[in-house]
């Protein structure tokens, strides 16, 4: 068994008719760490949580979890699985209790074990006080939590996560990703390797690694800091009024690549090594064209930037 | 023998088959329902005919002859009429089925012994004009004879006038005829073959249709435990209802239980696993519960009208006979209703049991190899 690499993925491919969902994904997961699958819908990040977990049947490629090939020995493998989907799927008409109850007998929890471990693992969640209530009931955000006090109480090694915050509010998605940190635990032996996928910048930037996905493959993986690093002296930030105006004259310009809006400003991403001329000259342009100008100077890349230069270079 | 994962599957099965009240009321009222429908409606029993008379005679000899079908208790004289306009228009509105004219030389016509009434049926329906027609010409037939008699003895006649043959009939295991004594063993068939189809098809669809099963794949649980733990509770709640049945059958409509209770309920065993398999079949196929519904009555509804459940096999077409064959519900209904009605045990019926039994065995191990803990 493999220690080191709770999750070992190698040249994943998968179809449904003409279109590969994942066309040649590889990635190693170690203990501790948290890696982002980040894409837009449609890139293959369910398919590919969904092979890693033998929901689906993969046309080629190796998949190795805790050590055990998922082709063969698919129930040992998942003895040490969590995994959350993106659609709430479990019982509603089970209380709380009982669907962890469920899920931790099924999982090998004796029937000594499984009520202390539950009610852990609800208080862990915060969930301890609505124990008794059907999951039906329960808001948006308690159900993520319950799905992941599932995923978790039979303690997996390995924990996979599908969106796990896509529709809950701002509040829990903090206290969700507090849950998921608390867990990581990378300094001890026993910590879990988690893979999640996610829309967000921002909860892509809290990973410990991330890949871009698009059509099935990674574009770019690595390190979120690594990944702005390549886009290091080329974003430019600009304020003023109005926007409108300002994006058009903006993206005029010869040395800029892309101009978008992030909430009330602009970033700009300028072509290596043109910085220089256009600090020089953007300025005069706006005021030639009728805008006002507040503000334009260089900001450190985010990986939102990234994201955006990178679809662009496939189409 | 059960292991924890089975057991918590079934556990959490019957908590979520009791927090569904409509459901289960479904499922233990439906049948009692279906029973008394067929028991007392789908009856082929022919009472109490509406009669139209038009008697142009009124003589003591014309009311002679209606007293005869009065005293047997096929037909019920509803309506005297005075022309043949209104005794027509009495069969057309479907008031009376069946019209007697007697004409106004019949007293006179009677003693010449050339006497002749008219008879008039309505063949829309067969089973009733059929029954009419027999039932008429044997009233017609006595009557004749014991007036026959009746004149010899008054000439001086020391014997009486006998046909030379006489068919003795004598009705084995259902003597009265009794529609509902065929029709319950029936429902019982159908009742098992249905319910369990329809009710496991649904519990492992629902699974898909909400996104539990997603959930359930990543558990180690195996598959014949999953299909195990889903089909267990609904074969209880089929068995339960089949005692149900069983038990309204015989106290309320008397149906006779006449051989082994037991051997009964285990050859109900195997009619299961035939519409467990037809179900768990389904399931694989189906996306949604309706879906599943719809398939699992697509195979349901030829099959009940194929096994002899209301219509007689042998009536039917050689190509529906063999048809037939492929239908499990066919052997059981010769079983249930061997035990039920004659008392036969197994070896009288040993050729159905064990095409009962090879039915079973291959859908529902089609079924198993078909069915698949992934979502591809």
């Amino acid at each position: 068994m493999d220690t080191n690499w709770p999750i070992r993925v190698s040249d994943l491919h998968k179809s449904f008719g003409a279109i590969h969902a994942v066309d040649g994904i590889s990635l190693r997961v170690a203990a501790g760490e948290i890696f982002g699958l980040v894409g837009s819908d449609g890139a293959g990040k369910t398919t590919t949580l969904r092979l890693l977990v033998g929901a689906l049947w993969p046309d080629a490629g190796e998949i190795a979890i805790a050590g055990y090939d998922m082709s063969r020995q698919a129930e040992q493998a998942r003895a040490h699985l969590g995994y959350l989907s993106q659609r709430f799927s479990l019982y509603e008409d089970l209380t709380v209790l009982e669907n962890i109850r469920f899920f931790a007998e099924v999982r090998g929890l004796s029937t000594g074990e499984w009520l202390p471990r539950s009610m852990e693992i609800l208080d862990f969640v915060g969930l301890a006080e609505f124990k008794d209530r059907r999951a039906g009931q329960l808001s948006g955000g308690m159900k993520q939590k319950l799905g992941l006090a599932t995923a978790l109480v039979h303690r997996p090694r390995i924990l996979l996560l599908d969106e796990p915050t896509t529709g809950v509010d701002p509040v829990t998605r903090q206290d969700f990703w507090q849950l998921i940190i608390r867990l990581l635990n990378p300094d001890a032996e026993d910590g879990v390797a988690v893979v999640i996928s996610t829309p967000y910048m921002d909860e892509a930037a809290r990973c410990n690694r991330i890949g871009f996905m698009r059509a099935g493959r990674f574009l770019l993986e690595g390190p979120p800091s690594a990944l702005c690093a390549t886009l290091e002296g080329r974003i430019l930030e600009l304020r003023g009024q109005p926007l409108r105006l300002l994006r058009r004259i903006a993206g005029q310009d010869e040395d800029v690549e892309d101009a978008r809006a992030f909430g009330d400003r602009l970033h700009l991403r300028v072509r290596e090594k043109r910085m220089k001329a256009v600090l020089r000259r953007l300025p005069r342009r706006i005021r030639a064209g009728g805008g006002s100008l507040d503000d334009l100077r260089q900001v450190p890349p985010t990986l939102e930037d990234v994201f955006i230069d990178l679809s662009e270079d496939v189409l | 023998m059960l292991n924890s994962r089975l057991r918590s599957i079934i556990r959490k099965e019957f908590i979520q088959i009791l927090r569904d009240p409509r459901t289960l009321a479904i499922s233990l009222f439906i049948p009692i329902m279906q029973l008394f429908l067929l028991g007392y409606a789908a009856t082929s029993d022919v009472r109490n005919i509406p009669m139209a008379v038009w008697d142009q005679n009124r003589t003591p000899a014309s009311r002679a002859l209606l007293d005869a079908f009065r005293a047997a208790d096929y037909f019920r004289i509803a309506y005297d009429v005075g022309s043949e306009a209104e005794l027509r228009t009495l069969i057309e509105m479907g008031r009376a089925r069946v019209g007697l004219l007697i004409p106004a030389d019949y007293d006179l016509r009677f003693l010449d012994g050339t006497a002749q009434v008219a008879m008039v049926l309505d063949g829309s329906d067969p089973t009733v004009g059929s029954t009419a027609l027999s039932a008429a010409q044997l009233i017609g037939q006595a009557h004749a004879t014991r007036i026959l008699n009746e004149r010899m003895q008054r000439a001086g006649a020391t014997f009486s006038l006998q046909p030379p043959l006489e068919v003795r009939t004598q009705v084995w295991y259902n003597p009265d005829l009794v529609s509902a004594y065929f029709m319950i063993p029936g429902v019982i068939g159908m009742i098992l073959y249905a319910i369990t189809s329809m009710l496991t098809a649904t519990a492992i669809v629902r699974e898909r249709e909400r996104g539990t099963i997603e959930q359930l794949i990543v558990t180690p649980i195996r598959s014949w435990e999953l299909m195990v733990g889903k089909i267990l509770p609904y074969v209880i709640l089929a068995l339960l209802d089949t005692l149900e049945v069983l038990a309204i059958g015989h106290w309320w409509f008397g149906v006779p239980v006449r051989g082994s209770l037991a051997l009964l309920l285990a050859l109900s065993g195997l009619l299961l696993l035939s519409g467990l398999g037809i179900g768990l079949y389904a399931s694989t196929i189906a996306n949604t519960q309706q879906e599943a519904m719809l398939i699992s009555w697509m195979t349901l509804l030829p099959g009940i009208f194929l096994s002899g459940f209301f219509f007689p096999l042998e009536a039917m077409p050689k190509v529906l006979q063999w048809v037939s064959y492929a239908i499990p519900l066919r052997y059981y209904l010769i079983i249930i209703r061997a035990i039920l009605l004659k008392g036969v045990g197994a070896a009288a019926i040993q050729n159905e049991i064990i095409a009962l039994a090879v039915f079973g065995v291959a859908i529902m191990g089609a079924a198993a190899l078909h069915f698949r803990k992934r979502l591809d």
